[in-house]
């Protein structure tokens, strides 16, 4: 490792960790010596790339496939406005780069996918998960299995924090659990939070991902106690921190190739189990409002929702569609809409079954859709 | 009266309730009077056989019920319980569907 070298520029941007006596320059040899891959470069990987960078290690890969949007700017303090529109992985190298030119980025401006995962992964020494689906979870966990690279794992949900190292083999061989040790299989579609129950306080990802970044730094140089067999958990609301103990699950079956990760999470399957509703397009609904078609609108959203934008229809959340049935009109049509289509398909279902509704259409791609297409004054989130 | 942490995802069950006290002699016992206090999270917590679901983890203190005695754990006055759910992000919409269906990143 001696023969890594630094110029006197680096030695003088590195030098408070260079005086810390049990990094000093050897642990910052390591750090420029290693190749980490960061997966995602949204809210966790925002506060993981830019600590990275400023730390010095040496290779930094970052997987993505996304463009910057405005709702991102709440949280990926990578991204400005001037990036909106731009690839991710793009944009994060060329802020990164004005951060430490010292650094090598290295782009892949794609979607790991269990075709590509193994290649793309199989450069690197330490992966870094901050990705926002459970289908990708799976996959990162797998191949770092396969591949017997630790994987530095956060999630994040509204107010509450996970951090975890898993595969982490330490100094006598010895490899902690991997993320199936701790859930062998995700939850069904159905039990994942829905969009209006998404959401995540925008200071969170940056509190995760920069002690992310922290394990990151000492799997690399081998300080301290990486978090290999326990969970770190946080929740900023009531200010609390447990850290819970993981152990490998003998019960496990080898991981030795990677699969087909949606269908492994369900994600498919419940289009399948949902029940076709009729659809109207966006298009539609405005014909039918430049012909003063006579129809009602029901939007199934929260309040909280409804205040963000709105198309003037009736509010009736999902969970009151029963209650307030007598609200929804049957002698026309009704469209029913939420921000995507989900939710209204569901209203739709549990109206036609329980109270034989037989004039309900559901409006293509929600609010969104309506934003997109049509009036692009309505605020989309 | 052992405590139960409820994780932020399954507090709409709970009246948005962030600890239930719960009088019980095990973890089953626990679960269950939780259950009953809050019908609606029993589907989230149990499967149809009344098992604890797989991508739910159930902790007293800092460690996993898997090691100690499972669901016949036993449970003291001053114990603390964690449920620990499988999260992965904080946009599970149509937004993260679209990833989903894709397979890959961006939180």
């Amino acid at each position: 490792m001696s023969n890594v070298k630094f110029s006197k520029e680096e030695l003088e941007r590195y030098s408070r960790h260079l005086i810390i006596p049990e990094f000093n320059i050897e642990g910052q040899r390591r750090l420029k010596n290693a190749k980490v891959l960061i997966v995602g470069s949204g809210g966790l990987g925002s506060p993981l790339l830019l600590y990275l960078t400023a730390a010095g290690v040496g290779t930094i890969g970052i997987v993505d496939f996304d463009v910057v949007d405005e709702t991102n700017l709440q949280r990926q303090v990578l991204f400005s406005v001037d990036d909106v529109g731009k690839s991710k992985s793009a944009a994060a190298i060329e802020r990164l780069q004005r951060l430490n030119p010292n650094v090598n980025f290295i782009e892949h401006n794609t979607r790991l996918t269990s075709e590509n995962a193994l290649e793309i992964l199989s450069d690197y020494h330490v992966v870094a998960d901050g990705t926002d689906n459970f289908p990708t979870r799976y996959l990162v966990n797998d191949a770092c299995v396969i591949l017997q690279k630790p994987n530095v794992y956060a999630s994040i949900f509204r107010f509450e924090g996970q951090v975890s190292v898993f595969n982490y083999t330490d100094q006598d061989g010895n490899t902690g659990p991997n993320y199936r040790d701790l859930f062998p299989t995700p939850p069904p579609p159905g039990l994942v939070p829905s969009c209006a129950e998404g959401g995540v306080i925008g200071v969170l990802p940056g509190i995760i991902g920069s002690l992310q970044a922290n394990e990151v730094i000492k799997v690399i140089t081998g300080i301290g106690s990486p978090l290999s067999g326990r969970l770190f958990l946080f929740d900023a609301l009531a200010f609390e921190t447990r850290t819970l103990k993981v152990h490998k699950d003998p019960g496990q079956e080898s991981i030795v190739q990677l699969i087909d990760y949606e269908m492994f999470c369900g994600i498919g399957q419940e289009t399948e189990d949902t029940p076709k509703v009729r659809e109207i397009s966006v298009t539609e609904l405005e014909t039918m409002k430049d012909n003063d078609e006579d129809f009602q609108l029901i939007d199934v959203r929260e309040p909280y929702e409804y205040e963000i934008a709105n198309m003037g229809g009736v509010l009736i959340p999902l969970g009151q569609i029963e209650d307030r049935v007598d609200q929804i009109v049957s002698d026309k049509k009704v469209v029913v809409h939420c921000r995507s289509g989900a939710r209204s398909a569901k209203a739709i279902v549990t109206l036609e079954k329980k109270f034989g509704f037989t004039n309900l259409y559901n409006l293509k791609g929600g609010i969104l859709a309506y934003a997109d297409e049509i009036d692009n004054s309505l605020a989309k989130y | 009266m052992a405590r139960i942490i409820i994780p932020t995802p399954l507090r709409k069950f709970t009246d948005n309730r962030a600890t239930i006290e719960v009088k019980a002699i095990d973890i089953r016992e626990s679960i269950h009077a939780l259950s009953s206090l809050y019908p609606d999270l029993k589907k989230q917590l149990l499967d149809d056989a009344g098992e604890i679901r797989q991508f739910v983890r159930i902790y007293l203190g800092d460690e996993d019920i898997k090691v100690l005695n499972n669901e016949k754990t036993p449970v003291t006055e001053d114990a603390v319980i964690s449920i620990v759910p499988a999260i992965a992000g904080g946009l599970a919409s149509s937004n993260s569907h679209s990833v989903q269906h894709t397979g890959a990143t961006q939180r």
